[in-house]
């Protein structure tokens, strides 16, 4: 990360120098009927954390959301700029625009300025024709559908419990402890993630939310 | 899958190319023992809290260049519409321009609707201004006020990210004063309250800071009414010097006026000397 001020290390300390990141655990998972999605809300600045409360579950449409990791101010600005393309596509289509479409935005977007982005992508949602959906557009741009995908710095700690736990056709209910419990187990490990743990559900009947504060957290015998 | 990166065209948008080569440049001259001149820096503590009837933004009043004070009562809080305010750390120049900017065009946005601008409003043309630059615009805000939506708070990084919340800390003190505000905060404070909680952990950055000093400003938004306080609190009285008390000018008179140490008890022992001998030397002063 290139420090752009001078380095005036005493007076003014590393993370009024370093960029803004969401460190992150996020995970998105199909189920019948629709997706599960989740991350932790932890952004830092270098070893501050800048906001423990952080929303990165962005909504991009009424039944399509992304997961967003990397540099915040990247993700954000792709967040904001394929809001208004889908928002533009689907007035112009005059029907609700596919998931499928909006990952191809995304992936547009963080292929053709690969070299200059640092974002880490997750889209997720639910479209009459396809149903439940979960897009992965990780790093370099490239972008394929899982049932279930992980992403961010802690999801490197919980490739193992994913899968081995995950199983085809579970139910909404079971998706959500799979998805909490995955979580948990990433921000106890990872220092860049942490905070509470928020959840959506998307669905043909809209929009779930929840929040699983800190001492509301599944426990684990070694955690 | 290797990622190979073909030296190509730069294609659109700014180039950032003079920003490395200055860096070089810096780091050379640096090497020589030649200093290039420091920007004037807000070392800064901003804060901002989202209270019962609107938001009260804090700063303090410390401008450097470098480890010197340039400006000991600069304001940091910056009028963006008449019902949005905010704060701005970082370098100077940039905080100041970039909020007459997007006050200018936010001025020119509010005709055009026929309605008060509004606080998220604020919030996307910094952003995307800011991070259009990539973060070579050093300037970390605080926006703030109270719209029909109702009263929002918003930290702006340079980089272009940002975070609504209900309370929020920027600049080098910022860890000092997230400590007072992480301690104290409550959801829907009374305004008296706000302004204290405010007030206090402008002070913990002054006090705990070398980057922040002198006095401390706050700025109180609610629906209709804006109440700019400079100086809200003059945290660093400058002293009064000895040497012109009674308007006579004495360099070097450390005298203190009677009264000034309490005596307790006053005791007097007289020593009874006689005097035996008497001579006088004479100095040799050729």
């Amino acid at each position: 990360i290139v420090s752009t001020f001078n380095n005036y290390n005493d007076l003014y300390p590393d993370w009024t120098q370093r960029e803004v990141s969401t460190g992150t655990t996020i995970m998105a998972v199909e189920f019948e009927g629709g997706v599960v999605i989740g991350a932790d809300s932890r952004t830092t600045t270098g070893a501050y954390i800048a906001n423990r409360v952080t929303d990165k579950l962005t909504p991009i449409h009424e039944r399509i959301f992304c997961c967003r990791s990397g540099s915040a101010a990247d993700t954000q600005a792709i967040a904001d700029a394929v809001t208004y393309q889908l928002g533009f596509h689907s007035i112009e289509l005059d029907e609700a625009p596919l998931v499928q479409t909006a990952a191809s935005l995304f992936r547009e977007m963080c292929y053709r300025y690969r070299e200059e982005l640092m974002a880490g992508i997750i889209v997720a949602g639910w479209d009459p024709r396809r149903g439940g959906q979960v897009y992965t557009v990780p790093v370099g741009g490239m972008m394929t559908r899982q049932p279930v995908s992980v992403g961010g710095s802690g999801s490197s700690y919980i490739y193992g419990y994913v899968d081995s736990n995950y199983r085809a056709g579970m139910s909404k209910e079971e998706c959500l402890k799979f998805t909490a419990e995955a979580l948990t187990l990433a921000m106890e490990r990872d220092g860049s993630s942490g905070g509470v743990v928020r959840l959506a559900v998307i669905s043909e009947q809209g929009v779930e939310r929840q929040v699983i504060l800190g001492n509301q957290l599944p426990k684990f015998s070694t955690v | 899958m290797a990622t190979v990166s073909v030296c190509q065209y730069h294609r659109g948008g700014f180039s950032f190319e003079n920003c490395k080569r200055n860096a070089l440049l810096e780091a050379d001259i640096n090497k020589l023992g030649f200093s290039s001149p420091a920007a004037r820096k807000t070392g800064t503590t901003i804060c901002g809290v989202v209270y019962k009837d609107g938001v009260v933004l804090g700063a303090d009043t410390r401008a450097t260049e470098g480890m010197v004070v340039a400006d000991k009562n600069c304001s940091k809080i910056h009028y963006i519409s008449p019902n949005v305010y905010c704060c701005g750390a970082g370098t100077a120049a940039d905080t100041e321009m970039t909020t007459q900017i997007i006050s200018s065009n936010l001025e020119l946005h509010s005709l055009s609707t026929g309605r008060l601008p509004r606080v998220a409003t604020a919030n996307r043309m910094l952003k995307q201004m800011l991070f259009r630059y990539q973060g070579y615009i050093g300037a970390a805000l605080v926006l703030g006020g109270v719209d029909s939506t109702g009263p929002q708070l918003y930290s702006i990084y340079p980089h272009g990210s940002t975070d609504k919340l209900p309370y929020v800390t920027m600049g080098s003190g910022s860890l000092a004063a997230m400590a007072v505000f992480e301690d104290r905060y409550r959801p829907n404070m009374e305004e008296e309250e706000a302004k204290r909680l405010v007030r206090d952990a402008i002070a913990a950055g002054i006090f705990n800071d070398l980057g922040s000093g002198s006095n401390i400003d706050l700025c109180v938004i609610t629906k209709g009414k804006v109440d700019y306080l400079r100086p809200h609190d003059v945290a660093n009285k400058k002293g009064v010097r000895e040497d012109k008390i009674n308007g006579r000018p004495e360099t070097g008179n450390y005298r203190y006026k009677h009264g000034t140490t309490g005596v307790l008890t006053k005791a007097v022992t007289h020593l009874n000397l006689e005097v035996v001998e008497e001579s006088v030397q004479t100095m040799d002063t050729t």
